[in-house]
């Protein structure tokens, strides 16, 4: 039966063992998986929201959310991934609340093509980090990506902050392939766009 | 290749998953198109200072409080 052979021969994450465990009630393996995970949580609600009591509460809501529902999780996925969408949908439904964008639904279609399409060539020398100090650079990535439509931030943030796959950032988001990939795209070219005003060669003027 | 079908290649091209002939036809254009080669350039250091430069703090006092309040929330429920 190379068939079942090859499955157990396949690699099983160790989060599944910890989710397994809590699912019987074993509190010490959930604190486990809320230790593995809350810095990425709260990551992502912050960038998500721009707001750091949201993202505080987001935090708490996603695990008290996941540990109630914790028998609802069939390990179809990874369980960071299942944990990422619940976080995700909490802080959509924030911003939702909130009312400061426009565009807060992730099935939402952005039309415009405004900023997606280079306009800026200039070489980025010296390099970044060698122009700016550290928290003058930390300003300047705040306050760009706060720019950002929440859909492409959202997108960008999973993907290349994270590092979650495409198809990962698909399932969390309920997005197709190809959206999040179209998506990704743009919100790459938006940022590249707004942050070479503050890195592009200026041969020897002044920072803006 | 034009520069739009560039665009198009873009993220395939940071992912590693473009054939080896699309390959080469994105690094035949940018050598003859400075401006994608600024492009392909710029837009991988915007990918890396984001992914290098942690952006929001999340100092120990606050993931040890978080931390604890989620487990408090959690342990008034049982699975």
């Amino acid at each position: 039966m190379p068939a079942i052979q090859s499955q157990a021969a396949e690699e099983v994450h160790p989060d599944v063992a910890l989710v397994a465990r809590a699912k019987q009630g074993d509190t010490a393996a959930f604190e486990q998986l809320v230790r593995q995970y809350e810095r990425q949580i709260f990551r992502v609600a912050q960038h998500i929201t721009q707001n750091r009591e949201d993202a505080e509460d987001i935090t708490q809501d996603a695990f008290f959310k996941a540990y109630e529902k914790l028998d609802q999780f069939q390990g179809n996925s990874k369980f960071s991934t299942w944990l990422v969408r619940i976080a995700v949908n909490e802080s959509l439904m924030r911003l939702r609340k909130r009312k400061t964008s426009r565009t807060v639904s992730m099935d939402e279609d952005v039309q415009t093509e405004d900023g997606s399409i280079p306009r800026d060539f200039a070489e980025w020398r010296p390099n970044p980090e060698q122009l700016y100090g550290q928290s003058e650079l930390g300003e300047i990535l705040r306050k760009t990506i706060q720019g950002l439509p929440p859909g492409f931030r959202t997108v960008f943030t999973l993907r290349d902050v994270e590092n979650l796959s495409t198809e990962e950032t698909a399932e969390a988001l309920g997005l197709s392939v190809p959206a999040v990939k179209s998506r990704l795209l743009r919100a790459r070219l938006q940022l590249r766009e707004r942050l070479s005003r503050y890195f592009r060669q200026t041969n020897g003027e002044a920072k803006p | 290749m034009t520069c739009t079908e560039f665009l198009s290649k873009l993220d395939d091209y940071f992912d590693c998953k473009v054939d080896a002939d699309v390959l080469a036809e994105v690094r035949a254009h940018v050598k003859k198109c400075s401006h994608c080669e600024v492009v392909l350039d710029t837009t991988r250091k915007t990918i890396s200072i984001y992914r290098e430069n942690e952006v929001y703090e999340f100092p120990e006092e606050l993931r040890e409080r978080l931390h604890a309040a989620i487990m408090k929330k959690c342990s008034k429920v049982k699975v």
